[in-house]
């Protein structure tokens, strides 16, 4: 006998001002199967989920539909209350009156009708429900970290200060990411290097944690507590285990005129290189693109003939290392914006017209010019600098539509650096809002107006041009509410922050989702800020959207402590609404097999009995390890054999029917 | 390939060597032009300050006489191409528009033909090569920068001649002609036309940043597709160079008139004598006349 309780949420005004709950549940007391009806200003509070447990006990309901709001938000609530009551969670089901009808509506009665409708489909699919059971799955108790910079770092210390294992894979020869690469860090003005490199030693040093430096994500299959990682490690010519780091090899290495990177090809490396004097790993890697000996047959071999601890090997190659791992926490970071679709800003076509990361360099003791600001293309110290902000940022028409959020404070940085190295120096900055949203952050602002003496312009910059020996920055300022022309030694773009390039294409590979300007999406912007929609993958750093160090910190802790808080599980609690395969009925197509994005389904042979014989055939399985109820599968399966258990055809018809009929 | 021609009226009038020029390079290449018979007005820039409708429906009334004839429309001018455009996008986006618009005109309007910039013609319907062939005098030696101004690459989405920052297109044509060309930061500046009449003193300072700029980049000539930027940076240099206190003396000459001369044109057809700055010493020393 199936005994359905409706219970209605208010949702304070939210839902009650454009749904009229009492209406909606005494339509919903004239369904079938229902015995009890009632509302309530708050169902997701504790005394609201008391009243849906007492009205269990009261009224011996047995299935349950809650009229709240959208199921993303409190469905685990309503199933955990309704479990506590002794009902199977998988019985009951949330009709989502607000987001689909109260915030969308503004007349009543239309809300109050479709509310009355959406309860009907609810209450039609709940009735034919069953009792689910979740399974078990085993963890395997290593963290992988990719991306070595301090999101990876930080994520990886606390993760493996917990006890666990960890491996960093970075891509570069060395960790540490863009911090290494800053001066000085807002709102405290504290050396980045300083504050960073420590941890670049613990994790270093950790007996917890493997840096596998040089090396790239190649594959990753498996499923939430047992990932099977394959690792590229790019050949580095050179013997970790036997190198001391000297330096003799990069001191000697005849090739010296390479572009640094690190530098942002403001300097130069040689060919076997380290990216920066306090490089973690301290082994260099030989630029095999760019090496006499690979480019002219075995010649030069200088490297080699320094070494004093013959760690030079020519012959190393790729190595593919499969791990296994349990949880993954993705910390690619960022790039900043080509500009390309900016050329009135002359970025590439001016070498005075640099990014903020160009101009870190150019500030930083470890830089090109140690220090010493210089425009790179005389060398001359300038006189005036023009910061532009929101460069490629918050401009819909040319594709990005977002705030680049650090560019505002690190700019005032900039500005206060420069007007600190070169007194007699004019910091200008073209703006369109100042947002200094964090501690101590709007009096940083005013610092570097009032005490330093930055003069802020309001405007759009229309055009960088040459003239004589320097630039001219016309703009607009729109407080004086005419155009300005601004003279300037160096023009320092706020370019935009935005994913990596292969932001998406690793993405794909870890099966991971991303928003459309390729930042990988949290499961929830307010209550799973951390975690990815695949499980055990956790996000931290700019490579779920822009932001700067203490935030970066911030979200790597909480990823850490979501890894830690899986791995203090015995076993993980697999989902339950996941595809099963009627194995009388599937016919062995494999359709399900291709769309299937989770590789999840597999052949499977099976015995029947034909008549009076025993045959063998070949039927779907569903690996439920890896399955994460998409119900891809179901939709292509021509034979109706694969069904998402909570979805299946005769739920989602009935739903249909009870709106539609 | 035949071609609706819109000549407009500036090309009728103070940028006739633009048309003649345009029809002899027309001829050489191989574009069929035919007039559209009794064209109007483009609008210019008078009838959409005055009513937004009326700046639809003068250009409308063009076009459909060219659907009518089944063919694409060559525009030389840059603000008949502008407003041609504006009205095709407008009614192509806005149903009811074209209703309204199909009242005013008495005609039907089925937003089947395209508008081009001669330079577009010469671009994809001749082709870059089928002009490199045909040279007869290139135009070696001779340095120029490109001025595209405003109506031809803006804004985006209404006129999608080229890139709105940094178009090419002119540059293309005119390498492939021989020229050298210098790549400077003002090709789409405002030169400050609209003013020049009710504002000379602003225009005269426009007009100079960007003769400023190609001179010292090193043009010695401007090649422009615009009347309204031709006559302008012209008309207006002396005073410039006079409120700069330099001399520079660039002439300003529509890209039909020195491509007709790459082509062999003979030079006494190409309108080369109602500059005010006045290119033929220039082109002699070249050797291009």
């Amino acid at each position: 006998m199936k005994r359905i309780g409706v219970f209605v949420c208010h949702c304070g005004t939210n839902i009650a001002a454009t749904v009229d709950v009492e209406k909606v549940a005494e339509s919903a007391r004239h369904l079938p199967h229902v015995v009890f009806a009632t509302t309530y200003k708050f169902m997701c509070a504790d005394p609201g989920q008391k009243l849906i447990a007492d009205a269990i006990r009261e009224h011996a309901l047995n299935r349950v539909v809650v009229a709240a709001c959208s199921p993303h938000m409190h469905e685990r609530t309503f199933r955990k209350a309704v479990e506590r009551a002794g009902v199977n969670p998988y019985l009951m089901e949330v009709a989502n009156v607000r987001e689909q009808c109260s915030w969308v509506h503004r007349d009543k009665p239309v809300g109050t009708e479709k509310a009355a409708a959406l309860v009907a489909a609810a209450v039609a699919k709940v009735a034919r429900n069953v009792p689910l059971e979740s399974g078990k799955l085993p963890v395997e108790r290593r963290a992988l970290v990719v991306g070595g910079g301090i999101a990876g770092i930080q994520a990886a210390l606390d993760i493996a200060e917990s006890g666990y294992h960890v491996t960093i894979v970075e891509r570069e020869q060395s960790v540490g990411g863009r911090m290494a690469q800053l001066d000085k860090t807002f709102p405290t003005l504290d050396c980045s290097s300083c504050i960073l490199t420590p941890k670049m030693v613990d994790v270093g040093h950790h007996p917890m944690i493997e840096i596998c430096s040089y090396s790239e994500i190649e594959s990753v299959e498996g499923y939430v507590g047992n990932f099977e990682v394959t690792i590229r490690r790019k050949a580095t010519s050179v013997d970790p285990d036997v190198c001391t780091g000297c330096g003799e090899c990069w001191n000697r290495c005849p090739v010296k005129k390479l572009p640094s990177s690190f530098n942002m090809d403001l300097g130069h490396r040689p060919a076997i290189y380290v990216d920066f004097p306090q490089a973690i790993p301290n082994v260099p890697v030989i630029d095999r693109a760019n090496c006499t000996y690979y480019l002219r047959d075995g010649k030069c071999r200088v490297c080699e003939k320094v070494c004093p601890t013959k760690a030079i090997d020519f012959t190393l190659e790729d190595r593919l290392v499969k791990e296994r791992f349990g949880a993954i926490v993705m910390a690619t970071g960022f790039q900043t914006a080509s500009l390309q679709q900016y050329p009135e800003w002359g970025l590439g076509t001016y070498p005075d017209v640099v990014t903020g990361l160009h101009f870190e360099r150019l500030v930083s003791s470890t830089g090109p010019t140690e220090g010493k600001i210089k425009r790179p293309s005389d060398g001359k110290e300038p006189k005036s600098v023009v910061f532009v902000l929101c460069a490629g940022s918050r401009d819909e028409a040319r594709g990005r539509s977002y705030c680049s959020k650090a560019c505002c404070m690190y700019s005032a940085k900039q500005a206060i650096l420069l007007r600190e190295k070169i007194p007699q120096a004019q910091a200008h900055v073209f703006y369109m809002d100042i947002r200094t949203a964090g501690k101590d952050y709007e009096e940083f602002y005013m610092r570097a107006k009032e005490e330093y003496g930055v003069n802020y312009i309001r405007g759009r910059v229309a055009k960088v041009y040459p003239e004589k020996d320097h630039l001219v920055v016309r703009g607009e300022d729109t407080l004086l509410g005419r155009p300005v022309a601004v003279e300037a030694d160096m023009v320092v773009l706020a370019a935009a922050i935005e994913p990596r390039a292969d932001a998406a294409a690793l993405a794909q590979k870890v099966g991971i989702s991303y928003n459309r300007d390729h930042f990988f999406s949290e499961a929830h912007p307010k209550l799973r800020p951390v975690e990815s929609n695949t499980g055990g993958v956790f996000l931290a750093g700019c490579c779920q959207g822009p932001k700067d160090i203490p935030e970066t910190v911030a979200q790597a802790s909480a990823a850490a402590a979501k890894v830690v808080q899986m791995f203090s599980k015995d076993a993980l609690v697999s989902e339950a609404q996941l595809a099963s395969v009627n194995e009388a009925w599937c016919i062995g197509c494999f359709l399900c097999q291709p769309v299937c994005p989770y590789k999840a389904i597999q052949p499977k042979e099976i015995e029947e009995r034909r008549g009076r014989d025993k045959i063998k055939r070949t039927v779907s399985s569903v690996n439920t390890g890896l399955c994460q109820g998409c119900g891809a599968c179901a939709v292509a399966c021509p034979s109706g054999a694969m069904r998402l258990n909570g979805f299946t055809d005769e739920q989602i018809l009935a739903e249909v029917d009870a709106v539609c009929l | 390939m035949k071609l609706a021609y819109y000549p407009g009226c500036s090309l009728c009038g103070t940028a006739r060597e633009y048309n003649i020029s345009t029809i002899k390079v027309s001829e050489k290449l191989g574009i069929e032009l035919e007039e559209i018979p009794d064209w109007s007005c483009c609008g210019a820039t008078s009838a959409h300050t005055s009513s937004p409708l009326l700046g639809v429906a003068l250009p409308a009334r063009n076009l459909a006489i060219a659907e009518e004839m089944g063919l694409d429309v060559a525009a030389p001018c840059a603000a008949c191409y502008h407003n041609l455009s504006a009205a095709r996008v407008k009614m192509d986006r806005d149903h009811l528009l074209r209703k309204r618009i199909e009242e005013i005109i008495d005609r039907k309007y089925r937003g089947k033909v395209k508008v081009l910039p001669l330079a577009e013609v010469i671009l994809s319907r001749v082709g870059l090569d089928a002009v490199r062939d045909s040279l007869v005098h290139p135009l070696a030696g001779l340095k120029m920068a490109a001025y595209y101004g405003c109506l031809m690459v803006r804004p985006k989405g209404i006129v999608d001649f080229d890139d709105p920052e940094n178009p090419t297109k002119l540059d293309q044509i005119m390498e492939a002609a021989g020229g050298e060309m210098v790549d400077w930061s003002h090709k789409t500046e405002c030169c400050g036309a609209s003013l020049s009449l009710t504002g000379t003193e602003l225009c005269v300072d426009l007009v100079g940043r960007i003769l400023e700029r190609a001179a010292e980049e090193g043009a010695e000539c401007i090649v422009t597709a615009c009347p309204f930027c031709q006559a302008n940076l012209d008309m207006r240099q002396a005073e410039a160079a006079t409120k700069l206190k330099t001399d520079f003396r660039l002439p300003v000459l529509y890209f039909t008139q020195l491509l007709g001369i790459a082509l062999g044109l003979p030079a006494g057809e190409l309108g080369l004598d109602s500059h005010v700055v006045d290119p033929r010493p220039l082109l002699r020393e070249k050797g291009l006349i």
